[in-house]
């Protein structure tokens, strides 16, 4: 099953990287840590506030992850992203994804990170020395997530263009 | 009843965290958006046709045809910024 949370404390990957060594099946491992910016858009960040749709948050993702494992060969997954009230080098959000090979974690960790910008119900606010303001949905954000659209694996696991 | 949830900007726009109201006549996500257009106020301004406001019906997104019945759960939001 996977490892889905959401919750304000802050996460260590190590701790969760230890939690897949004693499955020798895996021989990759790869990982995406989001973390807090100082510099938006030219102001700078006090504070970054994500809020969320507690109902929903998990189920979105959980959807996201199933998507990842029906698409590559994912032996064990984790996904935690932070909510509440973060500052500039804070960690925000984490994905691990171990696989037997390495085109499978790096390509579903990518998928997982682009579906989570763009599907998951989290909003960002920032703090900063000129107010408050909500952080805009990123054109970027929904292109990338179109880049998964194009490409499907057939039943035989190869790639199709 | 319908529980309407609102998040983020729309929250702040329309000064509502969340309300229970009856099922529309016209009972689909259209039907609920119009009737909430014809509050007047900020409501027609934060449901504009061309703003990229979204609509989750039972924690699922939703389209504009999408049924409503007493009892579902309704979250109108903006476009998702996690990750």
């Amino acid at each position: 099953m996977p490892v889905i949370r959401v919750q304000t404390a802050d996460f260590n990957i190590a701790d969760e990287i230890a939690l897949m060594r004693n499955n020798p099946a895996i021989g990759a491992i790869a990982s995406f840590i989001g973390l807090v910016r100082d510099i938006n858009d030219g102001l700078g960040v006090k504070t970054l506030t994500l809020e969320h749709y507690p109902a929903m948050t998990e189920k979105a993702v959980a959807a996201i992850v199933a998507e990842a494992e029906a698409r590559w060969r994912i032996i064990h997954c984790t996904v935690i992203h932070r909510v509440g009230e973060l500052e500039p080098c804070d960690q925000v959000v984490l994905v691990i994804v171990a696989s037997a090979h390495r085109a499978d974690a790096f390509e579903a960790c990518q998928f997982i990170m682009d579906y989570l910008k763009t599907r998951a119900p989290f909003w960002k606010k920032e703090r900063t020395p000129q107010g408050e303001r909500w952080v805009e949905a990123r054109e970027s954000d929904d292109v990338a997530s179109l880049r998964w659209r194009a490409k499907t694996a057939n039943l035989s696991g190869d790639r199709i263009d | 009843m319908l529980n309407i949830l609102y998040f983020a900007s729309l929250r702040e726009q329309l000064g509502l965290a969340h309300e229970s109201i009856a099922v529309p006549a016209v009972a689909t996500v259209a039907g609920l958006i119009e009737m909430l257009r014809a509050r007047g106020g900020e409501w027609p301004d934060a449901l504009a046709a061309d703003k990229p406001w979204r609509v989750a019906v039972n924690r699922e997104m939703a389209a504009f045809d999408t049924p409503l019945k007493s009892d579902d759960e309704v979250a109108i939001f903006p476009p998702v910024t996690g990750g």
